[in-house]
Formats: C-alpha cells, sequence, structure tokens
C-alpha cells in the first residue's frame, strides 16, 4: 500500500452550535513529519477545529482522513487511539495526583493476571520521559504544585507516552518565558525528528518563523488558505488572518483627551502582578495588551473590585481607591467588560432585557420593587442604542450570536453613571460585522468622555483602536507605547522582552 | 527578595521537590498530629480515670473502632468522589435487621450465610443509591438524605415495630461478633481484611486510582475515556455492601436489633474521615488518616463517659470536630495555595 | 446608529401557560383530595381539612426561605435543628423564670443567628460547600439542644401561647392565617423586588452576578438567616402545638421541607422555580399526610413515602432533560 501523502486531512468540515457556526467549510492536510502553524485571530475556529480534530466534537459536514483512511470519532478516546494528542492551554490533568499518574492515566501499566498497577515501571518510565524532556522535577510530584510551564511538559510527556503520531499544541508559548520557549522549541523539534507530526496554534510569528514549514489561516469560521512560512510575509500574513487593511477597519477618529482619570502606582499582587503603574485620561483609549498568564485580567479584576491587591495604590478622579467588591466600583464609576461573556458576563438562560438591567436594578426600582414598564423600557432603549439583532427583549441571550451577546453585555455598561470602561478582549469570538459596530461604538465612548482601557491580545485592534499601549509581561508592564512607536513589531518585542527587570536569571532548563 | 534560583518558574529539580510534597509533608503532620493527640487523649484520660487502659476497655474501644472504621473506608471512597453518603446508619440497621430476623427464623443457619444476608441487602441499598446518582444524575446529598428515610422506614416495616433482642439470636449469630481467632477478636480482623482489601484496590488497581482522578477532576475524567458513571455506582455499592456488613456485626456485638439501630451514625463515619484528613472537595485520602481518625473517634466516644462527660454532649463535640476539621483542611489549603503563588517569579 | 425597533411584549401561548409545572401540582391535589376522599369518609370534612392544616403548617414556614436557598443551588439541612435549639432555649428560659414574651423573642433570636452563622461560614469559607457546612451546624446545634435539656421534656407554657398552634381568628385556624401572611411576604419577596431577581440571577450565574455588582456574599447571608429565622417561628407554632419541647423535635423536618420545594418546581441545580409551586407542594404533601394519617398508615411508612417522594421529584426533571437531550441528538 503506498504511503498516504497526508497523514491528517480534513475536508469540508463544519461545526455548528446552537446560535453559532463555529467553522464553515475547512479544509486542512498535514503531512507526515511536517510542523504546522495554524493561525487566526481569537473566535477564527482554531480551538473548535482542534476539538473536531480529537474527536470532543463531532462535525456536521465534512470529512476526516487518517493516513488516507477515513475516520470518523464518536469520542475522545478514540482520537487517543488514533495516535493523536492534544496540549491544551488551559491544562486538564487532576492536580491531587502524582505526575506519572496524570501521564499514564487510560494507559496504565498492569500486571498481567492480577491486574496490579506497576508502579515501579510507571515512575521509571514517566522519570526517563521527563528527563529527556529536560525537566528537573520527580515525576512522583503532585500536578497541582507544578508551574504552568512544568505541566505542559507533563502534557508532552503524557503524548509521548502514547506514541502519539500527531501532536496539536495550543499556544504552547502562551504563559512560557523567552528560555521555557527556546525549550518547547527544542523539545518541538525532537518531537518532529521522532516522527510525529505536529499542528500548532499560536499568535507568535517568532513560533511560526522558529518551528513551522506551513501555516494555515483561519477568520470568522472560514478556511483562507495555506501557504509556505517562507512564502508569505508578515503584512500578508495579517492581511489573511484579519481580512482588511488594518487602517480600514477601525473607524477611530480623535477624541478630546481630557484630564486624568485614574492612575496606578506599583500595584502589585503576590503571583499575578507587580510594579504595576500607568495612567488613563479621559477620552483616551488605552490599549493593555501581553500574552496571556501576563496578568492583564488580574489587573481589570482588581481595579474593579473583584480581586485585592497586595501592593501600590489606585488613584481614581484624584482619590485614594478602595473598592472591595464590583457594586463599589460602578459606584465609584469604573464599568468591566469581562473577558469571558457566556460564564461572566451574561446570564444565558434569561432574555436579553433582564440581563441589561441586572446592574442597575435600583434605577426602576421604588424602595426594592421591581417595575416592570420602567425596565422594559430602559431595556429596550439601550438594547436599540448598541443594535442588538433580536425580535425582542424577551429573546433569550443563548440564542444570540457572539457579536450580539458582547453588544448585550455592552449595554448592561451603559446602565451605570460611568467614568471609566475596561474592555476585557472586546471583540474575542465576535464576527467581523459586529466586530466593527463594536469598534464604533468605543470610538464614541471615548469621544463622550470615558476613559477605555481595552485589553486584547489581537494585534490589528490594539494597533488601530488605542492612543496608547502598555504591554505586560509575567505580570509586569514592559513598555507603554504612544502612537508613534506602536507597531507590532514593538508590542511582540515588548511581549517577549527579557530585559525587563524580574525576568532575568533564569536558569533555563537545560541538562 | 528576588531568590531567582529557588523560585524560579524555571524547570528546577530540587526546588520542586520540596514544596511539590508540601501537600504530602502536611498529610504526614496531620497524621502524626492524630497519633500524637490519640497519645496525649489516651493518656489524660487514664489519669483521671485509671480503668481507661485496662484491657477490657481498650478491647471495648477496638471492636467499636472496628465497625467504625469499616464504615469510614467505604465513606471514603465516597467522599474522595465528592459525594456523600447519610444513609449508611439507615442501611446498617436495615441490614442487621434483616439478618437478625434472619436468625431468629433460621437458628441453624450457618453465621456465615446470615453475614451474607446482612451485605447482600447492603449492597442492594448501596446500588440503588448509586443508580441515582450516577445515573438519574440526583445529587447525592438529596438522593442519600430520601433513601435514608426509605431505608430506616423498611426497618420498621420489615420487623413490625419490634425488636430482635439476644434471646431469639442464636449463640452462633452472636459469636460472629464475640468470637475470636488467636485471641484477637473477629471484628478486629473482619477490619484489618477490609483494610488490606481496600489499601490494595486504592493503590494498586487501575479503579481504585481512577476513583481518585474522578474526585480530582470529573470532566477531565469524563473526556479522557473513564467510566465516571460506573465507578461512581461501584463506589456507592462498595458503601452499601460495607453498611451491610456492618450492620451484622453491630447487630451480633450488641446482641441487638431495633428500628433506631445506628441512627445518626453516619455522622460519626463523616467525622472520621474529615478528622483523617479526606477532603470534602474530593480526590484526596488516605486510609492510615482515615484509620486514624476513626480510632481517634472511637477512643473519644468511650472516653468521654470515663471522665464524667455527658453523653449528651456527644453530638455538639462530634459536630465541632466535623467543623473545625473541614475549617482547618481550608485553611490549610488556602496556606499552601499562597504559598504556590508566592513561588512564582513575577 | 440604525434605529431598530424590538418588541417590548412577551409573546404569551394558551399552551404555553397550561404547560407548566405548577398546574401538574394543582392537578396532584386534586388527585390527591379524590385519593383521600375515597379511602375516608371523613376526608371532605370541611372542619376536619381546616383542622388538618394546623397539623403540617408548621414546618411550612421554613419551606419559604428553603425556596430561595435551593435557588441559590445551595441547601440547609440545619434547620430542623434550628428549630429544636430555639425551642429549647426558650422553654428552658420560660421555665427559669423569664417571662414569656422575652422568651419568645430570644426564640426568635436564636434562630436568626444559627441562619446567619451558617450564611456566614458559608460565605467566608467558599471552600466549604452549603452540605458540609450544614451537616456540621446541624450536629451542633441539636446537640447545643442536647446539652441543655438532656433528654427532658420541658412544658407547661402560658395558656396565651397554646393560641398560636391551636387558635381561631374567625373560624380560620391562626397558623393558616400566619402562614398566607409569610407566603404572600416571601412571593413578593421573590417575584416582585430586587432582592428577588438578584437571587435568581445568583442561581443561574453567579459569576455574572458578582460582576453586575451584585452583593453575592451579603445576599447569601440574608437568605440563610431568614431560614434561620423562619426555623424559629416553626420552632414557636410547633411547640405550641405540642404543648412541651424536648431536644428531639422537629426530627426529619429538614426533609420533608426539602421534599416541598423541590415537588414544587425548584431546581437543586439553581435558578429555577417559582414560590407558588412550594406552597401548592407544602399543601400537597401536608393533605397527603393528613388523608394517611386517617388511614392509620404507620409514621414509618410515611417516612418511605416522604423519602420516595423526595427523590421522585428531583428524578422527573433530570429524567426529562435526559430524553430530551437524547431525542434531540
Amino acid at each position: 500500500m503506498a504511503e498516504a501523502e497526508y497523514v491528517l486531512e480534513l475536508r469540508g468540515i463544519t461545526k455548528i452550535f446552537p446560535g453559532v457556526k463555529a467553522l464553515d467549510d475547512v479544509y486542512f492536510k498535514l503531512k507526515p513529519g511536517e510542523i504546522h502553524a495554524l493561525m487566526g485571530e481569537n473566535g477564527a475556529g482554531k480551538s473548535t477545529f482542534i476539538k473536531v480534530i480529537t474527536g470532543v466534537h463531532a462535525p456536521e459536514e465534512g470529512d476526516m482522513f487518517l493516513n488516507g483512511q477515513k475516520v470518523s470519532f464518536k469520542h475522545p478516546t478514540d482520537a487517543q487511539k488514533a495516535g493523536i494528542a492534544a496540549i491544551y492551554q488551559h491544562v486538564t490533568n487532576y492536580p491531587d495526583l502524582s505526575v506519572t499518574e496524570n501521564i499514564f492515566m487510560g494507559h496504565e501499566k498492569i500486571q498481567k493476571g492480577t491486574r496490579r498497577i506497576r508502579w515501579k515501571e510507571m515512575h521509571e518510565e514517566a522519570g526517563r520521559l521527563l528527563k529527556e524532556l529536560g525537566a528537573g522535577f520527580s515525576p512522583k510530584t503532585l500536578m497541582g504544585a507544578l508551574s504552568v510551564a512544568e505541566q505542559q511538559i507533563v502534557e508532552i510527556a503524557k503524548a509521548l507516552s502514547v506514541n502519539a503520531k500527531i501532536i496539536i499544541m495550543d499556544e504552547p508559548t502562551a504563559a512560557l518565558t523567552k528560555n521555557e520557549s527556546e525549550e518547547l522549541y527544542r523539545i518541538t523539534e525532537r518531537l518532529r525528528d521522532n516522527g510525529a507530526s505536529i499542528i500548532f496554534i499560536s499568535h507568535r510569528f517568532e513560533d511560526m518563523y522558529r518551528l513551522a514549514s506551513k501555516v494555515t489561516v483561519f477568520r470568522d469560521s472560514k478556511y483562507i488558505g495555506t501557504w509556505d512560512v517562507d512564502e508569505i510575509s508578515n503584512p500578508d500574513l495579517i492581511v489573511a488572518m484579519v481580512g482588511r487593511e488594518i487602517s480600514q477597519l477601525f473607524p477611530k477618529t480623535e477624541a478630546k483627551i481630557g484630564e486624568e482619570l485614574l492612575r496606578l502606582e506599583g500595584l502589585g499582587k503576590t503571583g499575578y502582578f507587580a510594579d504595576v503603574s500607568f495612567s488613563l485620561r479621559r477620552g483616551e483609549i488605552l490599549g493593555l495588551t501581553g500574552l496571556v498568564g501576563a496578568g492583564r485580567t488580574e489587573v481589570c479584576e482588581t481595579l474593579f473590585g473583584v480581586s485585592k491587591h497586595d501592593k501600590g495604590t489606585i488613584v481614581f478622579k484624584g482619590q485614594e481607591l478602595k473598592v472591595k467588591s464590583p457594586k463599589e466600583a460602578m459606584k465609584v464609576g469604573i464599568g468591566y467588560l469581562p473577558e469571558d461573556r457566556q460564564k461572566q458576563g451574561l446570564v444565558l438562560q434569561w432574555g436579553i432585557g433582564r440581563n441589561i438591567t441586572l446592574p442597575a436594578l435600583k434605577r426602576f426600582s421604588n424602595k426594592g420593587m421591581l417595575n416592570n414598564r420602567k425596565e422594559l423600557d430602559l431595556a429596550k432603549q439601550l438594547a436599540e442604542k448598541v443594535g442588538v439583532k433580536a425580535k425582542s427583549v424577551f429573546t433569550l441571550a443563548s440564542a444570540l450570536s457572539g457579536g450580539n451577546q458582547q453588544k448585550v453585555v455592552f449595554a448592561k455598561l451603559l446602565t451605570g453613571d460611568l467614568d471609566v470602561l475596561i474592555l476585557d478582549e472586546p471583540t474575542k469570538g465576535v464576527d467581523v460585522g459586529a466586530k466593527s459596530a463594536i469598534y464604533e461604538m468605543i470610538s464614541d465612548l471615548a469621544n463622550a468622555g470615558y476613559g477605555i482601557i481595552m485589553v486584547s491580545s489581537e494585534m490589528p485592534e490594539i494597533i488601530g483602536m488605542c492612543d496608547r499601549v502598555a504591554v505586560m509581561r509575567e505580570g509586569r508592564i514592559t513598555a507603554i507605547l504612544d502612537r508613534e512607536g506602536l507597531t507590532q513589531e514593538a508590542i511582540l518585542a515588548a511581549s517577549m522582552d527579557d530585559s525587563a527587570p524580574a525576568t532575568d536569571g533564569k536558569k533555563g532548563a537545560g541538562a | 527578595m528576588k531568590q531567582a534560583a529557588t523560585n524560579s518558574a524555571a524547570l528546577q529539580g530540587a526546588g520542586h521537590d520540596k514544596s511539590g510534597s508540601l501537600s504530602a509533608n502536611i498529610a504526614k503532620f496531620r497524621e502524626l498530629g492524630l497519633l500524637l493527640f490519640i497519645v496525649i487523649l489516651s493518656v489524660g484520660v487514664q489519669l483521671r480515670n485509671p480503668s481507661f487502659l485496662t484491657w477490657e476497655n481498650i478491647s471495648d474501644i477496638a471492636t467499636n473502632t472496628a465497625i467504625l472504621s469499616i464504615l469510614a473506608v467505604g465513606m471514603m471512597l465516597v467522599i474522595i468522589t465528592r459525594g456523600i453518603d447519610l444513609s449508611i446508619g439507615a442501611t446498617l440497621a436495615l441490614s442487621g435487621m434483616v439478618s437478625a430476623l434472619t436468625v431468629s427464623q433460621y437458628p441453624d443457619l450457618h453465621p456465615l450465610l446470615a453475614v451474607g444476608v446482612g451485605v447482600g441487602v447492603g449492597l442492594v441499598c448501596g446500588v440503588v443509591i448509586g443508580f441515582l446518582v450516577s445515573w438519574i444524575n440526583i445529587l447525592p446529598i438529596i438522593a442519600t438524605l430520601g433513601m435514608m428515610n426509605v431505608f430506616r422506614g423498611l426497618t420498621f416495616e420489615t420487623s413490625g415495630g419490634k425488636w430482635v433482642s439476644a434471646h431469639q439470636m442464636p449463640e452462633s449469630f452472636k459469636a460472629i461478633a464475640t468470637g475470636s481467632v488467636f485471641g484477637i477478636n473477629n471484628l478486629i480482623l473482619i477490619a484489618i481484611a477490609i483494610y488490606i482489601v481496600a489499601y490494595y484496590f486504592v493503590s494498586h488497581t487501575r479503579t481504585g486510582r481512577r476513583v481518585y482522578a474522578i474526585g480530582s477532576n470529573p470532566e477531565s475524567a469524563e473526556i479522557s475515556g473513564i467510566r465516571t458513571g460506573r465507578i461512581l455506582w461501584l463506589v456507592y455499592s462498595i458503601m452499601g455492601g460495607l453498611s451491610g456488613l456492618a450492620g451484622v456485626l453491630w447487630v451480633s456485638k450488641f446482641a441487638s436489633a431495633q428500628g433506631d439501630t445506628a441512627s445518626g451514625y453516619e455522622l460519626s463515619v463523616i467525622a472520621a474521615c474529615v478528622l483523617g484528613g479526606v477532603s470534602i472537595a474530593g480526590g484526596v485520602g488516605k486510609l492510615s488518616g482515615v484509620i486514624l481518625g476513626a480510632v481517634l473517634l472511637g477512643i473519644l466516644n468511650n472516653a468521654l463517659p470515663m471522665i464524667n462527660v455527658s453523653p449528651f454532649w456527644q453530638n455538639f463535640i462530634q459536630g465541632s470536630i466535623i467543623l473545625i476539621a473541614v475549617l482547618v483542611n481550608a485553611l490549610v489549603k488556602r496556606g499552601i495555595d499562597r504559598n504556590n503563588l508566592m513561588r512564582r517569579k513575577i | 446608529m440604525e434605529q431598530r425597533l424590538i418588541a417590548n411584549k412577551k409573546e404569551l401561548t394558551l399552551k404555553g401557560f397550561f404547560l407548566q409545572w405548577e398546574w401538574l401540582l394543582v392537578l396532584l391535589l386534586i388527585g390527591v383530595f379524590v385519593m383521600n376522599s375515597n379511602l375516608s369518609e371523613y376526608f371532605l370534612d370541611s372542619a376536619n381539612l381546616r383542622d388538618a392544616t394546623m397539623g403540617f403548617l408548621d414546618k411550612a414556614f421554613i419551606v419559604l426561605p428553603m425556596v430561595f436557598i435551593i435557588l441559590l443551588g445551595d441547601i440547609d439541612i440545619s434547620v430542623a435543628s434550628i428549630v429544636a435549639l430555639s425551642s429549647v432555649i426558650m422553654a428552658d428560659l420560660y421555665n427559669h423564670g423569664v417571662p414569656m414574651e422575652l422568651a419568645v423573642i430570644i426564640c426568635l433570636a436564636v434562630g436568626t443567628i444559627c441562619g446567619w452563622v451558617n450564611g456566614l461560614l458559608i460565605v467566608k469559607y467558599k471552600e466549604l460547600s452549603a452540605v458540609i457546612v450544614t451537616l456540621a451546624t446541624m450536629i451542633i446545634y441539636r446537640g447545643i439542644a442536647y446539652i441543655l435539656l438532656e433528654d427532658q421534656a420541658s412544658g407547661k407554657f402560658p395558656s396565651w401561647f397554646k393560641f398560636l398552634g391551636w387558635g381561631y381568628v374567625g373560624g380560620i385556624p391562626f397558623i393558616l392565617i400566619a402562614f398566607v401572611f409569610f407566603a404572600v411576604v416571601f412571593w413578593i419577596l421573590l417575584h416582585k423586588t430586587t432582592f428577588g431577581r438578584m437571587v435568581y440571577a445568583m442561581g443561574n450565574n453567579a459569576t455574572a452576578a458578582r460582576f453586575s455588582g451584585i452583593q453575592v456574599d451579603k445576599i447569601k447571608i440574608i437568605v440563610f438567616t431568614l431560614a434561620g429565622l423562619m426555623s424559629a417561628i416553626t420552632a414557636l407554632f410547633l411547640t405550641s402545638r405540642m404543648g412541651s419541647t424536648r431536644p428531639n423535635i422537629a426530627m426529619g423536618y429538614e426533609l420533608e421541607v426539602i421534599a416541598m420545594v423541590v415537588l414544587g418546581g425548584v431546581s437543586t441545580a439553581g435558578g429555577k422555580g417559582r414560590m407558588i409551586g412550594a406552597i401548592l407542594a407544602v399543601f400537597l404533601i401536608g393533605f397527603l399526610r393528613y388523608g394517611l394519617g386517617l388511614v392509620n398508615v404507620s409514621a414509618q411508612m410515611l417516612l418511605i413515602i416522604m423519602g420516595v417522594l423526595l427523590i421522585v421529584s428531583v428524578a422527573i426533571p433530570q429524567l426529562k432533560q435526559r430524553f430530551a437531550y437524547a431525542r434531540r441528538k
């Protein structure tokens, strides 16, 4: 039998969830021994695609071929048995069990006959794998005690232990230091040399240039194209990912910049971020970017009263701020658009109206008694203002598209009397049409005098919308860039910058 | 403050064994603490009442603790899966009653068969609960709260409201609990046997490890193909079977089967587990801790009357033990998490 | 921005209206009446029915705040113990010379404090579930009652106290009037106030509620405190009915209360359910019990029935979901 040209091939894959088409007629081909980068903005469909490959989701349409043979996975274990392993960003493992157990769960070594677990062998094998990957910790360590980078190594060891032929990595370097990333590159190449084919999702062009030979781009759930990494230039790649020239997309108008609203001085929270200082003025859009795990959301949550800070001060409108809850933050004038709109921003079981009015129950109630008429009027008014496309305010939030859901969360922000808006990934998972509507809204809000902090991982968005950008890395601010110095390269450099204060002198993982 | 070497997030060997086994150290610390407390308590009680450390009394403590610890093994498994079982007292009563009624009807029945009857009844009870929890997805608290009443009601109904007393039980039956082999009481031997089997199950079989996996991360377990439903069913069935066994042993030991036997006993069992370091959040629990917890509780229950503490204080003390133990567990976990955070070099 | 018209009126369908759980309860209630009147000729006597309510309404007061607790996705199994403790302390104080009026107020205070402690522990130690906290306090509260009163009974209350559980106002039992009063209050609280709305939000998505500025901790504490207070009210009526009290009164009340709430259509997952359902369930279970009692069904048999009822009430929505999901696939 002739060896198949592609070790993995997907044709015409479509995946639909209630209300949203996560993948629309998508194609993909992976050659044996290839390292293939999968790129695209947040919400382009990459994660869903990975879940289809690993058998977590079954596509509504389309076929998957493994070494030329058609396959269909009913359950993740089918994919595992077929030699496909995935290493995710949010590691799913058993924190209370040892590294060895995590590696071997599901395929433990047992004694023939008595079915007893062969601990000694498993520990030895695990230790061997760890050593090969350059890890220094004992396989008997509890998973929960390891750092994110270490847990990732264990995940890779897991893939190795099942002789995975196709290894998928989802944002593998997102939470790693430069040294750790180097280690990961080394390990990845090693895996390839040992016969595995690798797909990885990354936002970092560095990763792509360093490792991949081919790159595929998804955008808005669609397949855009596949190129040799040498063939395509950065700007072309960005265009493929974003769809238009950056300047076209963003209707940013220059707003009048006013007085200082917010100032952070040496803000710190043990284990999450330290020494964070920046300021925000009225009418200004301050971008807050960095790789996943840099601490951006944690800073925002501290500003919004969701968590407490240990060091430093926040000065808001000239006074020191000590908010203990979101309610207090909102009262003082700070609003937050949460990162995860389904888990943090909306009550999916409710209609649009009830969701919008939730933060502002006091506004249309009299001594605690609800007033339905007033509530509906307010809800209708705000829903229309943000442009939610729905039949009525009673339409369930769960039935809305990502973009419309996000608009509802925006509407919630408009119910209060706020001065500062913190928007955490405002266009994540939102289709292009809704995206531009949201950008317009953000522009209008800046013009209206709000001070806006916009957290985003999408480079084009940051460059297109922000007046200034603060870049975070491993819990610290590595740069604050003005409009003139605002280039992709500058931001990337600052995101991965290793010369910043606390990120020095790390011993690389290395024999 | 920048101890780059030890606090680095890079892959350091020595640093990790130290703090990675912080949890393991705390577990050892806890067990040592329990052991110490047991010793201190025993010494203290002995000083107040010299008849505490007599052979007779110790034997009494041991046999009571034996039953408690048999149940605690089952409860440990249940709690590890993030569940709870409030029905075991009722299951115990039901199986005890059924086996007692059986031997009073058929006095020539071999005692092992009587035990079999009890275990059988307990298994059925456990299987029912396992079904409710794993297949119908009813919350364990609700399922066991409801079935507790059903089993208790059945206990009364089957006995017609009457007790089965000592003279209705054949000697062979009563000897189950009072008999001994090589001078060691049967109950203790049975408990030891159960622990050995449990140890093997929990540490050396895949199913046993999967019980922990399910408790540690249920979603992950589901995705990696572990038959969570089946294992949950198994866990509650085991609990039921052990309760059934305990029922026969109880009724044999006290030579009496009543409608309200072991009423509220499940709380003592939960206390023993929690004391022994089994985490209510799931995924964590060691047999060694559970034994110590059961022993401590057994000693306490015996000791309190000896130092003239009114039996009416027992509930309060038990409840406080549970509360303090889970609070301490929570605080310790917070400390560990904080420690992990501080190790992160930010 | 383009002006889009969004409809403001909710679409009501006749089918949707009648397909609600609460109508099923009404049917069941009618069914219970039919069954009972067949079982016993004494059932359909209005005086008997009226007096029957005096038998089961004592625990109904706890059902009202329990609806809130289960809507939040929590549970409280210590309520019966709170009843016992508040009753015992009241009796003990009265027997040591404290005027009954004051003792009653202290009874209410004790219940409130017990509930407040529950809420505080649950909120301050989020690692602990409501299950384990109320399990521990369940033992502790009743334990304190045992310490105080051991296994004695305590009674001989003033005659006006008897009125609570036995008296009539205009031919209607006082306890029924009191229950209706509180039922209306709690109904309004749940369905017509911002507080109720916030509880529903928390039950459906506690994180989103928090991010929307709802003081989730404070609300949780209030809800558990209310449960404690209403348990104390139950203590008043129960003690009045029995004429005396012991530490083991109200045994098993938590099971029946939770059964009434769950049967009333309140989901244990939180966020779904209505007050009217629980109220209907109170009468449903109450009259069922009464009717069975008339034909001398034993107390133990009733235990079994209650247990089965609880389980069936939770099982039905779960099974419904399971089959709907399977059908959709």
